[in-house]
């Protein structure tokens, strides 16, 4: 008589067949609205390009990932590298380490400030690094625009007080986006950290100081080797966007300073080079892919080394 | 030998604190340029006039800002229920169990759309939908719903799964240890105590619904602005204060969404 | 065990658990029968991980048995789901509903069970006056304290009138004053309300005190299912002498066997006559157990059964413990109550002999 373990099985049986059927609704709309397409646009970046934008659906051709990389010289036909797409790759990743690195520098100040307040107000030293966070980032890029433009606070300032004569151009330059970016995701690298500054044992400090370190030697050999985990997410969690950055450069750099996110947009839009975009796109998700693989391991080793 | 007055702090490390300070001033300056600049009452951003209201009340009487409002809150009001629901029946599907084949299959599933860059996903997106929209001739704001729905359904997922996690079967055991019924003790004891989760999912799912400008950009058939998109538009021209102004007012709106949402998840049932 | 269906609240018949599959399979009841009788008391007892909330858990619903069924009045419940099960649980964190006020944890059963409204109001009047929180019945669970929380976790359980009680370790969370309480308490309440309790606990003397039988388990086995006395006095393995109260275990060779009492002769040569436990014929060389409290310290030859060197006193308030070094290298204790006119009289490294009271010493099975 087995009636009570065959019960068990059917239970457990229900309890799968229940948790993939609630499962369902959220799975199918990530797939049809968010994975499927990526799919999709993989077997377009392999097709050959219309002339009024979309693809010759069904007809294989590699052009949109050769021209990647390569440009076709309109006399002769021969391949040459790309620049402009090039010099875009390049803009995007060195602008996106940049930002990460003044945001760390910033950041973690910020964020080991913010974590050593004592409790009752340490909440609303938290609370203002929210707000931003969760303001509009349209709106934060647009409220940049407001400090650096030509006629913007740092140039009234500036000529008001008679160092310059006439504004210094900062908007649609290469260091508008970075000062955007940096501004924009700022939140993004304080958070984290604060998060595992928070959860540091100061009495481990003060272990350091009894055994002579000094202030720089307390920081550098024990608070930064044991809040990594958080400076780690927190460059992460601020290069990924900035890689993939669009609204900021499209309006701060106004056409000119142009990034991956711009380029992909160009191809769908004037560009008419759909099968290209797709490539480009691709090629973002790599780069985004190789920057979360890189966390990963580095989150497994210091896991593991924190036991 | 003068006595030390004070102990030796030694949390302390020289110049943070100016930098901290320097951070948040560098946070809310831009901010404050923004409102400051939407009570201008000059015609464009070179001068400032004094106070005025004059660029709330143009941009409350401007057609299109009205038509994007209210276009907004509606698809953020569509695209967070429905991911909620989605969300809350996704985490009660991956929480309180043993590992079970597929668990981290649905895990990476959620967390996809936080994965991959807003503009990757967007022209996928174009891509896909231009060619349904070819097909069906259907252009409605299905599928800005649909799209919203999906990037919304992680921010979601977030607290509500925190929540699930922190609540063990047992409550739900004595549910049915006192005759509940699966379904009754979901009603009676399990929503009801996932319900401060429920509300900071669907606000979280609101607010980034509200914010996004870059995959909108690229689903929206002709005459489907949102404010944000509308916001970007209007930026390519000469800007006039009255972005200033609507900016304000959205700023005003994500500072009490994001008190509210402060506040509802830090009060603990 | 002969017993008629039906007659037994819950009869258990070859359980076995085991968790998980293949390698990583554990057994947490190794084929496991014991028969509930109605209106009892029944403790089970053991040590952690020994498969005693695990029972618990069959009986109540929330876990299935591997193999075996599990009859209430001669019914099988084994595949039916909690909710259908006629038995309640005190959990051991009371899994009190949060959101809901006093009142409404009691009535939550009733209300689940379709009672009618004035009959809920009643019931849960009478149980608020049964554990006597009648001045608390809108409070929020969370405002009450830990000892007010277990006496609504009781109410809220016998609300329903279950036709068994479970209880899983349900003081275990209070201290030790409110924990004494609470054990008069729950033997009043089962008095009262004459229904089947069933209660797991690790702790020897609340078994002791509140059970009508114990069932005394280890590694998903029952070794001994007895009233307090009988496990206590008769322990029938050495694992249940061990676990409940202190022993001395002494080796001893079987001479003789009658009616269930066996003569056996210890290392000193002397005889003395040992109760064998049920079912068992023993012979050749056994182990007895003796309580500290049944053994006296007497002058060496002075009819004792035992010789050896006092290498301890300790004094403990109520009682005097003798740590002896018998001469065949074991090492017995003696228990002796302290009384203001008893000497003193015994030190360290002093010969003494020990005489174990008729009737005191017990055979184990293993």
């Amino acid at each position: 008589m087995a009636t009570a373990a065959e019960t068990a099985r059917a239970a457990e049986a229900r309890d799968r067949r229940d948790r993939w059927l609630l499962s369902a609704p959220g799975l199918i709309i990530i797939f049809v609205a968010a994975i499927g397409p990526l799919f999709v646009m993989l077997a377009y970046s392999f097709m050959e390009k219309a002339d009024y934008g979309d693809v010759k659906f069904g007809v294989f051709s590699l052009e949109g990932w050769v021209s990647v990389l390569f440009q076709r010289d309109i006399f002769d036909d021969t391949l040459g590298l790309a620049d402009a797409h090039l010099s875009i790759l390049w803009r995007s990743i060195s602008l996106s380490l940049y930002t990460t690195v003044l945001t760390l520098l910033f950041g973690f100040p910020t964020a080991y400030f913010i974590a050593t307040r004592p409790a009752t107000t340490r909440e609303v030293w938290v609370f203002l690094v929210t707000i931003p966070f969760w303001t509009n980032l349209l709106i934060r890029t647009f409220a940049m625009q407001q400090v650096i433009r030509n006629e913007g606070l740092i140039n009234t300032a500036l000529i008001s007080l008679g160092i310059i004569e006439r504004p210094w151009q900062i908007m649609n330059t290469d260091l508008a986006i970075l000062l955007g970016m940096t501004y924009v995701y700022l939140p993004l690298m304080v958070l984290p950290l604060y998060a595992s500054i928070e959860k540091l044992d100061f009495r481990l400090i003060e272990a350091g100081y009894d055994l002579y370190a000094s202030r720089w030697q307390v920081l550098r050999r024990i608070v930064i080797p044991l809040v990594k985990p958080g400076i780690v997410a927190g460059s992460i969690l601020v290069f990924i966007p900035s890689l993939g950055a669009y609204v900021i450069p499209r309006v701060l750099g106004g056409g000119k300073s142009m990034m991956l996110g711009n380029l992909i947009e160009l191809q769908f839009g004037a560009g008419r080079n759909w099968p290209l975009g797709a490539a480009i796109s691709i090629t973002l998700m790599a780069l985004v892919m190789v920057a979360l693989l890189f966390y990963v391991r580095n989150v497994s080793r210091s896991g593991a080394s924190h036991g | 030998m003068a006595r030390r007055q004070r102990a030796y702090d030694i949390r302390r490390q020289p110049g943070f604190g100016l930098i901290a300070l320097f951070t948040f001033f560098a946070l809310y300056l831009p901010i404050a340029a923004l409102v400051a600049y939407s009570f201008n009452a000059a015609d464009s951003l070179s001068r400032w006039d004094g106070l005025s209201l004059r660029w709330f009340i143009s941009a409350w009487n401007n057609q299109a800002v009205q038509d994007a409002s209210i276009r907004s809150l509606l698809l953020a009001t569509w695209a967070a229920t429905l991911a909620t629901i989605a969300a809350t029946m996704a985490a009660l599907a991956t929480t309180r169990t043993p590992n079970y084949p597929g668990l981290t299959f649905k895990y990476a599933f959620i967390n996809q759309p936080l994965m991959v860059p807003e503009i990757v996903t967007g022209v996928a997106l174009l891509i896909v939908f231009s060619r349904i929209k070819v097909w069906t001739g259907y252009t409605g704001m299905g599928y800005l719903i649909l799209a919203h729905t999906a990037f919304c359904i992680p921010f979601a997922y977030l607290p509500i799964r925190a929540r699930l996690e922190s609540m063990d079967l047992t409550l739900e055991r004595a549910a049915a240890d006192l005759y509940a019924t699966p379904w009754r003790a979901f009603w009676r004891v399990t929503l009801p105590l996932l319900r401060p989760a429920i509300i900071a999912g669907f606000m979280l799912a609101f607010v980034i619904s509200l914010d996004d400008v870059v995959i909108t950009e690229f689903v929206k058939s002709g005459g489907q602005d949102t404010l944000p998109t509308y916001m970007l538009g209007q930026l390519r021209r000469e800007t006039s204060p009255e972005i200033n102004a609507i900016a304000t007012v959205f700023l005003a709106l994500s500072v009490v969404l994001v008190t509210v949402f402060y506040f509802v998840n830090r009060r603990r049932p | 065990m002969p017993d008629q269906p039906g007659s037994n609240a819950i009869d258990v018949r070859s359980v076995r658990k085991v968790f998980g599959a293949g390698e990583y399979a554990v057994t947490a009841l190794d084929t496991v029968s014991v028969s509930i009788r109605e209106n009892e008391f029944f403790t089970l007892l053991g040590p952690s991980g020994c498969g005693k909330t695990t029972l618990l858990r069959l009986i109540a619903g929330f876990e299935y048995p591997s193999e075996g069924e599990i009859l209430l009045y001669g019914k099988d419940i084994a595949g039916l789901p909690p909710h259908k099960r006629p038995v309640n649980t005190v959990f051991q964190s009371y899994a009190l509903f949060p959101h809901m006020t006093v009142a409404e944890n009691i009535a939550f059963g009733l209300e689940m069970l379709g009672r009618p409204k004035d009959e809920i109001k009643a019931r849960v009047a009478e149980m608020l006056a049964l554990v006597r929180m009648e001045n608390l019945a809108n409070r929020r669970t969370s405002q009450i304290s830990g000892g007010q929380q277990q006496r609504v976790a009781l109410a809220r359980a016998l609300a329903p009138q279950p036709k068994v009680l479970l209880l899983d370790e349900p003081l275990s969370a209070l201290d030790y004053k409110l924990r004494k309480g609470m054990q008069i308490e729950l033997k009043r309440l089962q008095h009262e309300t004459g229904i089947t309790f069933i209660f797991v606990t690790h702790d020897q003397e609340e078994a002791l005190t509140m059970s009508d039988r114990i069932a005394v388990m280890t590694a998903g086995k029952i070794l001994q299912v007895g009233s307090p006395r009988d496990i206590y006095d008769r322990p029938a393995e050495r694992f249940v002498a061990d676990f409940i109260g202190e022993s001395n275990f002494l080796e001893a060779e079987v001479v003789s066997v009658e009616n269930c009492r066996a003569t056996v002769r210890l290392s000193s040569g002397a005889e003395i006559s040992a109760a064998v436990p049920e079912g068992h014929s023993p012979s050749g060389r056994a182990t007895i157990v003796v309580r500290p409290e049944h053994a006296r310290i007497v002058p060496e030859g002075d009819g004792a059964s035992l010789h050896g060197t006092v290498e301890n006193v300790v004094y403990l308030g109520t009682d005097t413990h003798f740590h002896l070094r018998i001469d065949d290298g074991t090492l017995f204790v003696v228990r002796r109550q302290n009384s203001p006119d008893a000497a003193q009289g015994l030190a360290a490294g002093q010969r003494a002999g020990v005489a174990i009271s008729a009737d005191a010493a017990q055979l184990l099975r293993r």
